[in-house]
């Protein structure tokens, strides 16, 4: 082990790592909202809706992570129509195809996460929401949704950090995040066990800062039935 | 549809091998998870401070990094750390390992940080009542883990053990960066020869649904044999 070639390629690790930070934080908000109105989707009574909903959910859960992002990366750009029109803009960076397929990758994931949330929710509340003469929109807002974001945050946690181990894909599409920057050194250096083992100790660390975030809102919001 | 079709002319023949590469690395991955969760269950269960530590070292550290990065770890450094060990032992010619035992490899290592959670968690929801009987039954330690302890264990995990199956499923995708011809790997050559990248990934798109399908299929059937008397 070369302890000195770690340090001198810790900073443009870090430089990645500044990458992939990004990209889990953009696909974690878009893939929340995804996730939110797919569960919505989900819990709806309309056997099409809901069907639909079930059918993205069982898409984006059973195929690989990296089946979608080349997807999306080459598949998409093999469209005519879409290449002539706005959202090429978008889809000709491997930027923006990593965020698309992350996003609704963790959508589906977080859509399950809430629904299950949603549905262990007590009919009691409900029921008191009811007699209480509380109409049904308020009683989603301020009774159901707010239950069901506290009780799905354990759960949640763990997806954030699947997604992080998951935003290590973005490398293959020529992406410079901290594992494109391990490979690249990996490359240049023929020293993988150096390059692979630093850019694994800054993502335990990442790992380890989100897994405390995770723990420290359980307890302060932390929702008991 | 011409694409898939067997022979020279399509593609249909190279997936089907594919897929088989794909279940084949699977089954290996899982079985080699096992392999390493049976060893370090064990430590993460056992009092010993030491023993305790290196079991959580072994899973946190597995389930904190990417398993990206386990897979080139092997297959860029598993070369050098074998050549170094043949190296001792005086054989200096270069040595390659199979694409197919680093991927397995690795996707076991990972699967079996998930199998050993897994396993912690159905003995640790087995009665205590049961270890203090056998021990007043006077039950050598190893027959109580053997005879009562583990097929209790692997029936109370069979729910949790699918869902590391369809992870382990869905990682060996991740093999294909290193040159093994599955799914994945297959599909990229397919695309990039026939320009049609769209249709061939939503080809291994509706393969591996199939196989996740299929598997829930199975292993429901597997769970409710196994639940029989319960």
């Amino acid at each position: 082990m070369d302890i000195k070639l770690m340090i001198s390629i810790f900073p443009s690790l870090l430089s990645g790592a500044v990458i992939t930070l990004q990209l889990l934080v953009s696909s974690m908000f878009f893939g929340l909202i995804i996730g939110l109105i797919f569960a919505i989707l989900r819990i709806n009574k309309n056997p099409i809706i809901n069907k639909f909903a079930y059918g993205y959910s069982y898409f984006f859960r059973g195929t690989p992570l990296l089946v979608q992002l080349y997807l999306i990366y080459y598949g998409l750009a093999n469209i005519e129509f879409l290449r002539n029109s706005f959202f090429w803009v978008i889809i000709k960076e491997p930027y923006w195809c990593a965020i698309i397929a992350f996003s609704l990758n963790t959508g589906a994931y977080t859509s399950e996460i809430l629904r299950s949330a949603f549905q262990t929710i007590k009919k009691g509340y409900i029921e008191a929401a009811q007699s209480l003469g509380v109409t049904k929109k308020i009683t989603f807002y301020r009774i159901q949704l707010p239950i069901a974001i506290k009780q799905s945050l354990p759960a949640y946690g763990n997806e954030i950090i699947l997604m992080l181990k998951g935003t290590s894909l973005a490398s293959v599409i020529t992406i410079m995040d901290l594992m494109g920057e391990a490979r690249k050194v990996n490359v240049l250096t023929f020293k993988p066990f150096e390059a692979f083992i630093t850019a694994g100790i800054i993502y335990l660390f990442i790992t380890f800062i989100i897994h405390n975030i995770i723990k420290y809102l359980e307890k302060k919001y932390g929702f008991q039935t | 549809m011409e694409l898939l079709s067997f022979g020279d002319t399509g593609w249909g023949d190279e997936l089907f091998f594919a897929t088989l590469m794909t279940i084949a690395v699977s089954i290996a991955a899982m079985a080699i998870g096992f392999i390493f969760a049976l060893i370090f269950t064990p430590l993460k269960l056992s009092k010993n401070k030491t023993l305790n530590v290196i079991g959580n070292c072994y899973t946190t550290i597995i389930r904190g990094v990417p398993e990206l990065l386990v897979i080139y770890l092997l297959f860029f450094g598993g070369t050098g750390a074998a050549m170094y060990v043949a190296s001792i032992f005086g054989y200096d010619g270069y040595i390659e390992i199979n694409a197919f035992i680093t991927g397995a490899l690795a996707i076991g290592i990972i699967s079996g940080a998930y199998s050993t959670e897994v396993f912690r968690g159905a003995i640790l929801s087995i009665d205590k009542g049961q270890f203090e009987a056998s021990k007043v039954l006077g039950i050598k330690k190893y027959i109580q883990f053997y005879k009562i302890i583990l097929p209790q264990m692997l029936r109370l995990s069979i729910p949790n053990l699918s869902n590391v199956w369809q992870i382990t499923l869905k990682d060996t995708s991740l093999i294909s960066v290193t040159g093994l011809v599955e799914i994945m790997r297959q599909s990229y050559i397919a695309a990039g020869s026939t320009r049609d990248p769209l249709f061939f990934y939503s080809v291994a798109a509706v393969l591996y649904l199939m196989l996740t399908f299929l598997s829930m299929k199975l292993i429901n059937k597997l769970e409710i044999k196994y639940s029989k008397g319960y």
